[in-house]
């Protein structure tokens, strides 16, 4: 093969993985798995879609955001709030209100009775939120520790909130029981594997968004700043806005993972968006590779999966053997198992060069 | 060099005009009212002893430090800008030990130098190819060879000339090199001497320096700072029989200025 068609293979390569993903996903999966299981993997899938944000936000930008689960509960709770009003029918009011308050509602949710003003809220909320939030961190120069700490604690405020607003958001209970999804009944198991397909098709659309980020100039000065930050002002850069970018992409990222997230698990509650769910979505993404292509989405789906059988297998040790995998990972694969391949390479040349 | 005899400002010469800068860390003045004039065309260089304050004019003109004072360069004061936009007005700078990307390849440290002249949108893009300002920049730094390589594999003395090649990329009409050649071989500090040379006719080159040996080979003009303050300008010559100059080198001759020649050869393993 001439070095040309080499490199060619090694940028296009990621586009193969994506196809091959897609295949599995939208052909073999919905053949092989029972609908149960199906719906279980489309969970799985909308953390994907969020872990493929902390990929390039963390793996790439070197940015540990340890609370995306906010982003995932504003694009979670918008679509829930549309999905309860349908539910309610037009001029209804969701039932919870009826049942902890004296049925009114309050305005902001009068606007999510539009599908399309739900769409556009799913995509700006995360990206209004984030600006403003990644600008007055990064124009400050916070970093390592400390950003991780602060958005760690603004998930812990957000799930806080949340439950103490039962008349508003359904409290600890969150928002449940949507019978449709944009005029299309839940209860259809064809409809069911509809929304599936749609959550599968927007984490390949992510996926394809961060391949062309990755190859893009601004992949690689977002490296840059990962790893030499002050070195980027003196080639004529504000990191504060290489980063901003990456931190926003990846806040809306979590928020249609979360949007879809609704529909799929029938649920959205505190549980789902606090600081806990957030580590589960930054587990999956150190276990899979934070800094590879595939790697987050891959380790979100495992991570999902295990999440999954390890609590039927063992219902009350499973978050331990959840919690020695990752153990094990970080000591022996600090890159993630999707380092694997290189280090065995690596140690293959090794030795046939010894 | 005729260039030597014009007045700052006159026609197309390019300069950088430093005026009474002093940075004071809580009350200590690690620079105290230097004056300044930086001509396009010449390499100056600036020497002293160690905590005379080099580093931190430095510092202070590309926006790492705050300073009182004037740095003017096209109309602008640098003391009042930030950093980045320093660098997009032209002045561009190397630090002690070079910090080049380690993880990206020698051709995308160049080519992400060049991002100061794209847009928003092209920054999103893949870069398609080899843009001709990098890979004269390549040729010009001799780094050819090693385009593909990462940045992280490279020899010391190479990754400081891959950092005068982001500057040359980024188009700085002034280069601030702290240090260029510390812990370069003979042959490399040769190198690195007529590189600067090359380069210098269109740029405004500034280079702070302990090695004599190399000051003396290539320097057009030399500032001593003591203490903060600037001791002495002019020519080689001039400096080495100054006795100022030659009192704050405690009485030394000026060739035994400390981190001269010694470890010269620890580095000549290179690739």
């Amino acid at each position: 093969m001439s070095p040309k068609t080499l490199s060619l293979l090694r940028t296009f390569a990621p586009l193969l993985g994506i196809a091959a993903l897609a295949v599995v996903m939208l052909v073999v999966a919905p053949a092989v798995l029972s609908p149960f299981r199906l719906n279980s993997l489309g969970k799985y899938t909308c953390w994907a879609i969020a872990a493929v944000g902390i990929g390039l936000a963390w793996g790439r930008g070197g940015m540990l955001v340890l609370g995306q689960g906010v982003f995932f509960g504003l694009g979670g709770y918008s679509m829930a709030m549309h999905l309860k009003l349908e539910a309610a029918g037009p001029d209804g009011v969701p039932d919870f209100m009826l049942l902890y308050g004296d049925g009114t509602m309050p305005a902001f949710w009068e606007p999510f009775r539009s599908g399309p003003f739900t769409i556009f809220a799913i995509l700006a909320l995360p990206a209004i939120a984030a600006t403003v939030l990644g600008w007055a961190i990064f124009k400050r120069r916070v970093k390592g520790a400390y950003f991780a700490i602060l958005t760690q604690a603004m998930a812990v405020v957000f799930a806080t909130l949340l439950v103490a607003t039962i008349q508003e958001t359904g409290g600890f209970n969150g928002l449940n029981q949507f019978t449709q999804f944009f005029g299309y009944n839940l209860y259809d198991p064809v409809n069911k594997q509809m929304v599936y397909s749609i959550t599968v098709v927007l984490l390949i659309v992510c996926l394809l968004i961060v391949w062309q980020l990755y190859r893009s100039r601004f992949g690689e000065l977002l490296v840059a700043t990962r790893d030499a930050e002050e070195r980027v002002r003196f080639l004529g850069h504000d990191p504060a806005n290489i980063k901003l970018v990456a931190f926003v992409v990846a806040a809306m990222m979590a928020s249609v993972g979360g949007a879809m997230f609704a529909p799929i698990a029938g649920i959205i509650s505190p549980s789902d968006v606090d600081a806990t769910a957030s580590i589960f979505l930054i587990a999956g993404v150190a276990l899979g590779g934070r800094a590879l292509f595939l790697g987050p989405a891959l380790g979100a789906l495992t991570v999902g999966y295990g999440r999954t059988s390890l609590s039927e297998a063992f219902p009350n040790q499973w978050t331990y053997f959840l919690g020695a995998m990752f153990i094990v990972v970080i000591l022996l694969l600090p890159r993630g198992v999707g380092d694997l391949p290189r280090l065995v390479r690596s140690a293959l040349d090794r030795r046939t060069s010894a | 060099m005729s260039t030597h005899t014009h007045a700052p400002g006159k026609r197309s010469l390019d300069y950088l005009e430093i005026r009474d800068l002093t940075v004071d860390f809580d009350g200590f003045k690690a620079v105290k009212g230097v004056d300044l004039t930086l001509l396009q065309g010449r390499l100056h260089f600036l020497i002293g002893p160690n905590g005379a304050g080099k580093t931190t004019l430095v510092d202070a003109v590309t926006g790492l430090v705050q300073g009182t004072g004037l740095a003017s360069y096209g109309n602008q004061n640098l003391l009042t800008m930030k950093s980045h936009r320093i660098v997009r007005a032209g002045i561009g700078r190397t630090f002690q030990t070079a910090t080049v990307f380690e993880e990206l390849l020698v051709l995308q440290n160049l080519d992400i130098a060049g991002g100061v002249h794209r847009s928003a949108w092209g920054m999103l893009l893949a870069r398609r190819g080899v843009p001709t300002y990098v890979e004269e920049a390549l040729a010009t730094i001799g780094l050819t060879a090693l385009r593909d390589k990462p940045a992280g594999t490279l020899a010391h003395g190479q990754k400081q000339w891959l950092e005068i090649g982001m500057l040359l990329v980024q188009d700085a009409k002034v280069m601030l090199l702290d240090e260029p050649v510390a812990g370069m071989s003979a042959e490399e500090r040769e190198q690195t001497g007529e590189l600067l040379q090359r380069i210098g006719h269109e740029r405004t080159i500034v280079v702070i320096e302990h090695d004599m040996e190399f000051v003396r080979s290539f320097a057009d003009l030399v500032t001593v700072m003591h203490a903060g303050t600037v001791l002495a300008e002019g020519s080689i010559a001039e400096i080495q029989a100054d006795p100022r100059v030659q009192e704050v080198y405690l009485g030394h001759q000026v060739e035994a200025v400390p981190g001269d020649t010694g470890d010269a050869d620890q580095r000549s393993d290179h690739a």
